[in-house]
């Protein structure tokens, strides 16, 4: 357990300093983040609530395909093979779970305050929504980083990864855009305790499928 | 394989049951739905139909990776293909119903969503596979994306309707449906729609199943 435990911790380290070092994936992907967003304030000024809250999580849905595709196609075969004789597919792809998620918490976070900055802040509760949209990212963030190593398996760039992505994500974005209306309105609708519970659920759900699902993919 | 004819003449039979006692039979005259409650062995037959096929289509899957074996793929791609011809078939008998019952052939009423996502989902594992070339990395990845999605399914199809107003029965507001069905409906759906649309489903796949199989068998012969 504990060497499960190192292994991970290492792997992680590892990407985190790769990141540090190249400086590849974070500022490419922050450049996506402030100019989608200034291209949506040039468009569309300061929308209201409703607009706003879905131009929130239609852009991170966008900025979560870009972020999380690179993950997997960045490392060549032979150091893949490498990865996995060290430390075992299981602990390979929980540090990329947990690689992928710290990074989209960072990016929502910071397209959260671009928002507010550029689109204006309709909210009347903005500590919710913090909340919300680091939640938010990381359930997208799970589901990406599966379909990413899919498709880098199926030698596939992100575009087969968006094909794949797009429906399975609408449950999750319709439960995210539901839920953050907690932050908008006084009034709360009935139900949004158990939305929270099933996306955790389906965090849970993911992060188990991963689990079982990703040793299968790696063999040749 | 299945090669026997009794349960061909079943499902004939079973399917003749349900469209005869379905056109003809005796239904309860309730208010909005009025004759339009006949789609009930069509609509809904579909929907338990399509559950049948997906989950099988899992099973293979999930057989094809305990151990990998070309057979098991093939009957995991057709049943998957039978399980969206119902769904896509569920999708537009519903939206026929809703037309001439709720007023919108689309009213986006949650498991009408629902149904449209794993649809689109279960697409997109056709086109996924059409995307690679290679037999066994096809196979393989399709059983993982296979079961991926059949895990999906229970979300958006069992349980997020669930939680919202739905003009559909099991949603919050309230639409009674099962709860005072007819005992003569319920012979018609329980004893031959249900059953009747299973088996045809089956056929259809065996005979696909059957089709590839010899395909493969003269290919690998020249």
């Amino acid at each position: 357990m504990t060497e499960h435990i190192k292994n991970i911790i290492n792997l992680l380290k590892k990407d985190l300093l790769l990141e540090i070092r190249q400086q590849y994936t974070f500022y490419g992907v922050l450049l996506y983040v402030v100019s989608t967003i200034f291209v949506l304030y040039l468009s569309m000024g300061q929308p209201e609530g409703p607009v706003w809250k879905g131009l929130f999580w239609m852009i991170q849905l966008f900025i979560c395909v870009n972020a999380v595709a690179k993950s997997f196609l960045q490392e060549g075969r032979g150091r893949l093979l490498y990865f996995y004789s060290i430390a075992g597919a299981r602990d390979f792809i929980l540090s990329k779970l947990l690689f992928n998620a710290l990074l989209m918490l960072v990016m929502s976070l910071l397209s959260l305050a671009l928002f507010l900055f550029m689109l204006g802040n309709p909210m009347g509760h903005e500590g919710y929504f913090i909340l919300i949209s680091c939640l938010g990212g990381v359930s997208l963030s799970l589901v990406f980083t599966f379909l990413a190593a899919l498709a880098a398996r199926a030698q596939q760039g992100a575009a087969l990864m968006a094909i794949l992505g797009f429906p399975l994500v609408i449950p999750q974005l319709m439960l995210l855009n539901r839920v953050s209306t907690i932050a908008f309105e006084d009034v709360l609708q009935g139900g949004l305790g158990w939305m929270l519970a099933i996306l955790f659920g389906l965090d849970v759900l993911l992060i188990a499928l991963a689990l079982i699902l990703f040793p299968f993919l790696w063999k040749d | 394989m299945l090669r026997q004819t009794w349960w061909k003449i079943l499902c004939v039979l079973l399917l003749a049951y349900t469209v005869i006692g379905g056109f003809l039979g005796p239904v309860p005259a309730k208010p909005i739905v009025n004759e339009t409650i006949r789609n009930l062995y069509f609509h809904v037959a579909m929907w338990f139909s399509m559950m049948v096929f997906l989950t099988v289509s899992a099973v293979y899957a999930i057989r094809y990776l305990r151990r990998p074996n070309h057979v098991d793929d093939i009957y995991s791609l057709e049943y998957a293909k039978a399980g969206i011809v119902f769904g896509t078939l569920g999708l537009i008998t519903g939206s026929e119903w809703a037309g001439f019952t709720w007023g919108a052939f689309w009213s986006n009423d949650p498991k009408q969503l629902g149904a449209m996502i794993a649809m689109l989902i279960y697409y997109a594992y056709l086109v996924f596979r059409n995307g690679m070339p290679d037999i066994d990395k096809r196979a393989r990845l399709g059983a993982v994306y296979n079961i991926f999605a059949f895990a999906m399914l229970f979300p958006t199809l069992w349980i997020l309707p669930r939680l919202v107003e739905s003009l559909h029965p099991g949603g919050l507001g309230g639409n009674p449906a099962f709860k005072d069905s007819d005992p003569r409906m319920a012979a018609v759906f329980w004893g031959g729609a249900v059953p009747g649309w299973c088996l045809l489903g089956v056929w259809i796949t065996t005979l696909r199943i059957r089709l590839k199989l010899l395909a493969e068998k003269k290919l690998s012969n020249i």
